[in-house]
Formats: structure tokens, C-alpha cells, sequence
């Protein structure tokens, strides 16, 4: 049997045509209004309290909506979005240094490797500059500048300085600052928040998204909740790989239940691979941290030229070091893009250069930036990264050379949504890093949180009107037999993963599932490798149901039971992410097939025969369905990336 | 290296609870604290036990999920640092180590090691917030702030709502949380116009939610991972007093 067969090409992605810079005001113009009386009447279901889905939940109910809110953890202010590190991206040109609008949109698509959609990410870059005013005006404490203006520093794939920053926590302040607005809403009576609480299925009624079935954590209540439309803002799939920088309980479950549903899936082998993280230290490592990607704008990254050589950082002498970044890249040096930094770092370790434990390292050394600029100045920019690494590793980075490896960070692609940021199932939309849209191959720095700030403050909050006013929703409730079906499907899944009463741990698998992805569907692929993998997967997920023991009852808080319904996703989403990446028989961004380099070793594009976005129908049968989505480029044209 | 570990064991709110010893074997230097629960919840299960629920997520030391109580101080022994970011090189061989949840009122336990801080939204809710709704601010540059003024809001935003503090406090009192809200709203100019409608606010939320009374001990910002200082709290008393003086809401006052 094939892996996949070939649909219809998506017809129409409402993106917009005529002069680029003028086609978000015109679709706005052009789009249907909700009258603020009848706005209260309606329910919007809001999931995920990150960046994108706090600051539409808030958004949404200061537009006077009716917002029921959803997360796992036990506040809406834990959500990952508060673990970024180095700052937003923002089109205000502060530093009169030739930034724009249509600069930030070039440099989004060309680093993202001509794989996204041109509409899209111009309006990101549009509104970009919307997100900084509002969030200094809630009170979002940005690094400034003596005489009170606010601060940027450069970021990778960039050669101006756009990048907003508040120390090393840009995320935290940021998410904050939604939650904050959020927890108004809540206070006043408009938002319904159920923390503790996790969605583990969507209600379709009359082809429409008109609910979700959620489990209450805490008392193990399975409940359905009703609305007149869905937002899914539950974040990526990084965890697929057991070991990430992802939060521990970051998962794939909202999507990939709405994917089962009908939402197609697209891109999912865009993942991207962060060059600055900590080495994994041994086999209890249960994630990675990451070292904010700022630190490339002061620390050097390099190897001894000798392979093998155990040398102590400070007894190897500077014509014994090979500042490889630099060398091969000397117009960005450092600050190449992340998948780039990434393979380069592989590729010195391949050849036997890496440092440390297992030679699974490179060095990011301060040493120049400390005598330039002297250790406070440092100390005022990094500290507490510096710390956090001191603390992990128990090594001083102010002595010695950091020790950095890649690991799992983002994941590009997600559900896919058009234009209006709408899912192929009416009435669900997507938003922030769960859906697909904007980063194309490969992420810059700096833009998830951008992204997830335009969806949820400026984007969704004027399409979501559109559907909403476009009426035929009948009212329906918990009892309609759509909705009943979809809660009985939760019950029977749940007990049938409590009573295999098996051998093996949830985390076993989980662990093992990540091996084979990262070995094989990591940063660097190839047909063979992505063959085996997915029998490999086939034959564990066979395996882990029968042989997974979850510990426990479903009548109460069981963590063991949550992570079973989590890891079960990943082993289904973790086969498309290894079709997806077999079919693309190209290398492009996060991307990177063994088959497709040029000669230098640089990613190799296909555009005649893959520029589109691939998305995937679920059929049940294990053989999805292909559905294209042509790519044309009518402002940035598609180059071999160079940052040389 | 061998552990003993005694951990707080309660099957719900209504249980009454116990501490229970657990050994655990080949304990690496290089773990982290909750990697070594991992290595001991992986083996209760495979032994038909009930693995111990305990609150964690991002393990970065960020999101401030993680909330043990480790020989009797919040999130350990080493200061500045989350339960997630300790590492068991902070520990011999041979310890005994007492693990256990938050303890106070406005605190309760759900089950093990996992609380409710519920109460920490109720006081951000409250008022711990800039009412600006979406697309109606101005330019971010119309308004410049003073660096220092800037540095010292970051410094008390840098809060994670984790609950160390109260779990220090003698008194469970949750104010340096409250403190710094309101420290990081009231240096900041867009955080004026609700600067006293604020504070009244939030303190009743916090009363009103069981925390205790603020006697100045300053536990609080010893336990605190974050270093949020403790003059917050002074700050907060300040604007409080001008608060109730000025009547904080009624115009011109």
C-alpha cells in the first residue's frame, strides 16, 4: 500500500489579491461586522492561554463576546509562551537603520525559505507595529534606553535592529501582559476560565465546529462545552520528540483531535531545531533548555580544528580554533538563521570536533564580548541566562566557554487555516504556533511571539467577526447526538488506555517514540531513514497499547492517565511528520533531506516541483490524503538563501 | 548516589495525608530535583504503586508551576533557584530529604504535592492590570520612561506567581505577590491612572482569600526565586495608605 494519496488542490485560501500592502485593509473593509448587542449573545470557545490564545480570549471578550477559556495548567499565566527568551520582532524603525513594513515581510519569507504564504506574512509585518504599542500601554516592561525610549537588538536572519526585548524573559512580560488583560475579562464576568482543564475532542454539528469535550483535571469530570465557533490555540508539537524545549506538557492532542475531525494538517516535518541549547547531560534528561538565541549577537561559536582534541576551552590557542560560523558565513557570521547555526554545528560534530560529554557540543564563548565591553555589560544583558546555565551545568560561563548543542524548539507547521485563519472544518479557527501559517520552512527569531500576538490581538478577532455574522448557527447543546457521540468516543478511549494494565511506563514509549524521530526525522533526513522510522513507529504504537500501563483510575487528578492520551497522539502524528517529510523530496528551511544539497552542503529547494504547502486529510485508514496548496510569489523571489 | 526521600502522600483534599519514606538508588549529580521524582515515579508504577502527583511544567524556572517545600524550604536549598532548576549535586549522599506541598490556607491541596493557587488569579483580577483594551493605544514612544524607573518595574515583574513566598511566610500571607504587581504598575506611567483603585483592589482580593496578614519578617523574599524585594511591600503599604486617604475612585482626589 502507498504511504499517501494524492486529493485536490485546496481551491481557495481567501487570501486576497491586488497591491500587497493594501490587502488586509481592504479584506477588513470587505469582511461582515457583528453588532456589539448581539455580540454577548454569542460563545466563542477559546483554547490554550498562551500569547496567541490569551490575547484573543481577552480581545474577544473586550469586544463583548461571550469567551469560555481552556488550559492544562493551573493558571493561565503558566502557558510556554512565558519560556521565550529573546525578544519580538516589530517594523518601527527606531533606529532609522532602513527598516520597513516590506523589509520585515521580505526577510520573514526569505528565511523562511519561500515556503509561506505572501499575504500572510505581510500582514504579520504589518501589524507588527500594533503590538508594541499595546503592549507597553498595559504596562509590558521593555528594556530602554537613557533617555526613556525603548531598546532593540539584532536577531538571526536580520541585519537591522528590530528585535523589542525585557531582559532575557520577553516572553513572560509579554504573556503577562495578556494574562493581565485576561484576568480583567475574568474579573468582569466576560470570560469563563477553566484552568486544570484539557480538551480531548471536537463536537461537529451540521459540519460546523460547535464544541469540545474537555476533562476537568482535578476531579476527572468529562464534560461537553458548547459554542458558536472554536479557537484552538494549544501551541506545537515539539514534544513529539520526548526531548525539547517544549514545556512537559506542551501536546499535540486539541489539533490532532480537530485533524481526525477534518482539519487538515500541513507541513508537519517543518520543525525547527534551536542551535543555542544546553547538551543533554545523561539518560534521566527529561527536556532541554534553551540558550536565548541573543547570546549569538555577543558570544562566538566555535570548535578546535583538530578532531578529537580534549583540551581544556583555554589551553587551545586562538589559530586552533575554528570560529566555523564565521568563516562560512562572514556577512551574518553568528546570527546565521536557526536552521542553518543548527546544521552547521551538527555537521563539526560529525566530523569530530564537538566538545564535551560525547562530543555532542560547540563552544559559545564570551570571552571577546567580556573584554570589549567588560563583564557588567554582559552581566546587564545575560545575566540571568548565565545563571541558568550555571545552575544546570555547574560550570561558570563567565570562565569558561558555554557548551551548546541543537534541540527541538518549534514546530512551523500545524493545522491549516486560510487567510481568515480558519481551519478546513467551518467555525475552527487556529492560531499562534498550532497553526501553519507565516514561518514557512524555517522560523526567524523573535517572530513566534509576534505571531502569536498578531493572530490573537489584531488577526482573529476582525475574521472570527466575519463568521460569526454570517449566521445559520441554530443553537444546539450538549445533548445533540453529535455531541454525545464525541463524549462517549473520550470515555471509551480513556478506559481503554487504563485497562491495558501493561508492562511499560507512558514515559518509556514517549522516550523511545523521541529516538526514532530525532535520529531519523531530525535535522537531517533521508529516504531510507524516514522509511525505517515509520515502521519502527508502526510497531511501538502497536506495542503501547498493549502493552502501556497508566496507573490509577480516571476519577480524579492521574498525570499518568494525561501524559497516555498525549503520547498516543504523537505516535499517529509522529507517522505524518515522516510521510511528510519522505514526499518532500527537497530540502528547505527546518527541512533537510540527505538526498538534496548543493555542493557546499546548503539546502537544496525544488520549487518546480514543491512549492506548495502540503495538507494532509486524515482518513483513518493510515494512508492520508495530499491536498496542495500552490505557493506563488509575487513580491520576494524565490533565491537559493545566502548568507554568505 | 542513595537517597532517602520522606514525601508528603494525600489522595485528595479530604484526606488527612502522611509523610511516606522512599529509597532511591544511583542518583546522578547531573539530575535535576524532578528528574529524580521521574526516576522514582517511573519505578512505583512498574511496582503497581500510584506514582506521586506533583505540579511542574516548563522546568526552566519560568512558568512557576513547580511548588515543593524541600527540608522545609520553598523549592530547597539553593537560593534564587525553582524546584525544577535544583540540581541533586546541591545534595550527599547518603540524605535524608522531606518533601512537601505548600502549606496555607489560601493554598489547598489537591492531592500529594499538587495545590490550588487559585487565589493568585483572584488578586491579579482584581486589578493587577492596565485597562487598555485592544488597538486603543498610542504610539509606544509617546510616552519615554525613565530607564531606572523601566529596570526596577522589570525587576518586579519578574514574578512567577509560584507561591513561594506565602508557602515561607509564617503567616501565609501572600503580599510580596501582591507587592509586585503593584510595584511594577506604579512605576510605570501608563500604570497611574488606576494607581489607587489598585492597590485597594487587590489587597481586599488577597484578604478575602484567606491569605494572612504581612507582619514584615521577610521570608518571603528569602524563599523567593525571582529576588523580588521585599521593599515592594513597603511600596504597596504607601500607595495603600494614600489610597484610603484619598478615597482611591472619586474624582479630583
Amino acid at each position: 500500500m502507498d504511504l499517501f494519496t494524492t486529493g485536490d488542490p485546496i481551491a481557495d485560501t481567501k487570501a486576497p489579491d491586488g497591491p500587497i500592502e493594501t490587502r488586509w485593509d481592504r479584506h477588513r473593509f470587505e469582511m461582515k461586522l457583528v453588532n456589539p448587542a448581539n455580540r454577548r449573545k454569542l460563545t466563542v470557545i477559546v483554547v490554550g492561554t498562551g500569547l496567541a490564545g490569551g490575547s484573543a480570549a481577552a480581545t474577544l471578550a473586550e469586544q463583548g463576546y461571550h469567551v469560555k477559556s481552556y488550559c492544562y495548567q493551573d493558571s493561565p499565566r503558566r502557558a510556554h509562551s512565558i519560556a521565550a527568551q529573546g525578544g519580538i520582532n516589530a517594523a518601527k524603525n527606531y533606529r532609522n537603520d532602513g527598516d520597513s513594513v516590506h523589509r520585515l515581510f521580505y526577510d520573514t519569507v526569505k528565511g523562511g525559505d519561500f515556503r509561506s504564504r505572501e499575504s500572510n506574512v505581510h500582514r504579520l509585518a504589518e501589524v507588527s507595529v500594533n503590538i508594541i504599542d499595546q503592549c507597553v500601554a498595559q504596562g509590558v516592561p521593555f528594556a530602554r534606553e537613557y533617555g526613556g525610549l525603548l531598546d532593540t537588538r539584532s536577531f538571526g536572519g536580520a541585519q537591522v535592529q528590530r528585535t523589542f526585548y525585557a531582559r532575557g524573559q520577553t516572553g513572560q512580560q509579554l504573556l503577562l501582559g495578556a494574562y493581565q488583560a485576561l484576568e480583567r475579562q475574568i474579573g468582569l464576568g466576560n470570560v469563563e476560565m477553566n484552568a486544570r482543564h484539557e480538551m480531548l475532542e471536537l463536537v461537529i454539528v451540521d459540519g460546523r465546529a460547535r464544541g469540545i469535550v474537555v476533562r476537568d483535571l482535578v476531579t476527572g469530570e468529562i464534560s461537553t462545552e458548547m459554542a458558536d465557533a472554536v479557537v484552538l490555540a494549544s501551541g506545537g508539537y515539539g514534544n513529539v520528540f520526548y526531548l525539547s524545549t517544549n514545556a512537559k506538557g506542551c501536546n499535540v492532542t486539541a489539533s490532532w483531535r480537530a485533524h481526525r475531525k477534518g482539519a487538515y494538517f500541513a507541513n508537519p516535518c517543518y520543525t525547527q531545531i534551536h542551535p543555542t541549547c544546553i547538551p543533554v547531560s545523561g539518560d534521566h534528561q527529561s527536556k532541554l533548555t534553551l540558550m536565548s538565541e541573543s547570546l549569538r549577537n555577543d558570544g562566538r561559536v566555535w570548535v578546535p580544528k583538530a578532531k578529537g582534541d580534549a583540551r581544556s576551552p583555554k589551553d587551545i590557542p586562538e589559530d586552533e580554533r575554528d570560529y566555523y560560523l564565521e568563516r562560512i558565513y562572514p556577512s551574518f557570521g553568528n546570527l546565521v538563521p536557526r536552521d542553518i547555526a543548527s546544521r552547521a554545528a551538527k555537521n563539526v560534530c560529525d566530523e569530530g570536533r564537538g566538545v564535551g560529554p560525547g562530543g555532542l557540543g560547540v563552544y559559545l564563548d564570551f570571552a571577546d564580548a567580556i573584554n570589549r565591553l567588560g563583564r557588567k555589560a554582559i552581566e546587564a544583558k545575560y545575566g540571568n541566562l548565565f545563571e541558568m546555565y550555571e545552575r544546570i551545568t555547574g560550570e561558570d560561563p563567565y570562565e569558561v566557554p558555554m557548551r551548546i548543542y541543537p534541540a527541538v524548539h518549534y514546530t512551523m507547521g500545524g493545522l491549516w487555516v486560510d487567510y481568515d485563519l480558519q481551519s478546513t472544518i467551518p467555525g475552527l479557527f487556529v492560531i499562534g504556533e498550532a497553526n501553519f501559517s507565516d514561518h514557512g520552512a524555517n522560523r526567524l527569531g523573535a517572530s513566534a511571539l509576534m505571531q502569536g500576538l498578531a493572530d490573537g490581538y489584531f488577526v482573529l478577532p476582525n475574521t472570527i467577526a466575519n463568521y460569526l455574522a454570517s449566521g445559520g448557527l441554530e443553537k444546539v447543546d450538549a445533548s445533540h447526538p453529535e455531541a454525545v457521540a464525541a463524549r462517549t468516543e473520550v470515555e471509551e478511549r480513556l478506559q481503554r488506555l487504563l485497562a491495558i494494565n501493561g508492562d511499560r511506563t507512558v514515559d518509556s514509549f514517549h522516550r523511545e517514540l523521541g529516538q526514532i524521530m530525532w535520529e531519523h526525522c531530525g535535522m537531517e533526513r533521508s529516504e531510507a531513514g524516514l522509511r525505517k522510522a515509520i515502521d519502527e513507529i508502526r510497531t511501538l504504537r502497536d506495542e503501547f497499547w498493549q502493552r502501556v500501563r497508566v496507573p490509577g483510575d480516571g476519577e480524579g487528578l492521574n498525570q499518568s492517565l494525561e501524559k497516555a492520551g498525549r503520547v498516543a497522539d504523537f505516535f499517529e502524528l509522529a507517522e505524518l511528520m515522516c510521510i511528510d517529510a519522505l514526499h518532500r523530496e527537497e530540502s528547505c528551511g527546518g527541512h533537510f533531506r540527505a538526498e538534496h544539497q548543493t555542493p557546499d552542503g546548503e539546502a537544496q529547494r525544488d520549487d518546480d516541483r514543491f512549492s506548495y504547502v502540503a495538507a494532509w486529510e486524515y482518513t483513518g485508514t493510515g494512508q492520508p490524503v495530499l491536498h496542495k496548496e500552490d505557493l506563488t510569489f509575487e513580491y520576494v523571489h524565490p533565491t537559493q538563501r545566502s548568507y554568505k | 548516589m542513595n537517597l532517602t526521600l520522606r514525601i508528603w502522600r494525600q489522595k485528595g483534599p479530604e484526606d488527612k495525608g502522611q509523610m511516606v519514606t522512599y529509597p532511591v538508588q544511583d542518583v546522578s549529580p547531573d539530575m535535576s530535583f524532578l528528574e529524580m521524582l521521574d526516576v522514582l515515579n517511573e519505578r512505583l508504577i512498574l511496582d503497581g504503586e500510584e506514582p506521586v502527583a506533583f505540579d511542574h511544567d516548563c522546568r526552566e524556572g519560568i512558568c512557576g508551576m513547580c511548588s515543593l517545600m524541600i527540608n522545609g524550604e520553598a523549592h530547597g536549598p539553593q537560593r534564587g533557584t525553582t524546584a525544577c532548576q535544583l540540581h541533586m549535586r546541591q545534595f550527599s549522599d547518603g540524605d535524608t530529604i522531606d518533601i512537601e506541598p505548600w502549606r496555607a490556607r489560601a493554598f489547598p491541596v489537591v492531592k500529594d504535592l499538587v495545590v490550588n493557587r487559585n487565589a493568585f488569579d483572584q488578586i491579579i483580577a482584581a486589578g493587577g492590570y492596565v485597562t487598555a483594551p485592544t488597538g486603543s493605544a498610542p504610539e509606544a514612544h509617546s510616552t519615554p520612561v525613565a530607564k531606572a524607573n523601566a529596570d526596577a518595574a522589570f525587576e518586579s515583574a519578574a514574578c512567577i506567581g509560584c507561591g513561594a513566598c506565602v508557602a515561607a511566610c509564617p503567616n501565609g500571607s501572600g503580599m510580596l505577590f501582591t507587592a509586585a504587581k503593584i510595584t511594577q504598575l506604579s512605576l510605570l506611567p501608563q500604570g497611574q491612572p488606576e494607581r489607587y483603585t489598585r492597590v485597594i483592589g487587590m489587597v481586599d482580593a488577597h484578604d478575602e482569600a484567606g491569605f494572612g496578614g504581612c507582619t514584615n519578617i521577610g521570608e518571603c523574599a528569602a524563599a523567593c526565586p525571582k529576588g523580588i524585594p521585599l521593599n515592594t511591600i513597603g511600596r504597596l503599604n504607601r500607595d495603600y495608605l494614600k489610597a484610603t486617604a484619598k478615597r482611591a475612585g472619586t474624582p479630583g482626589s
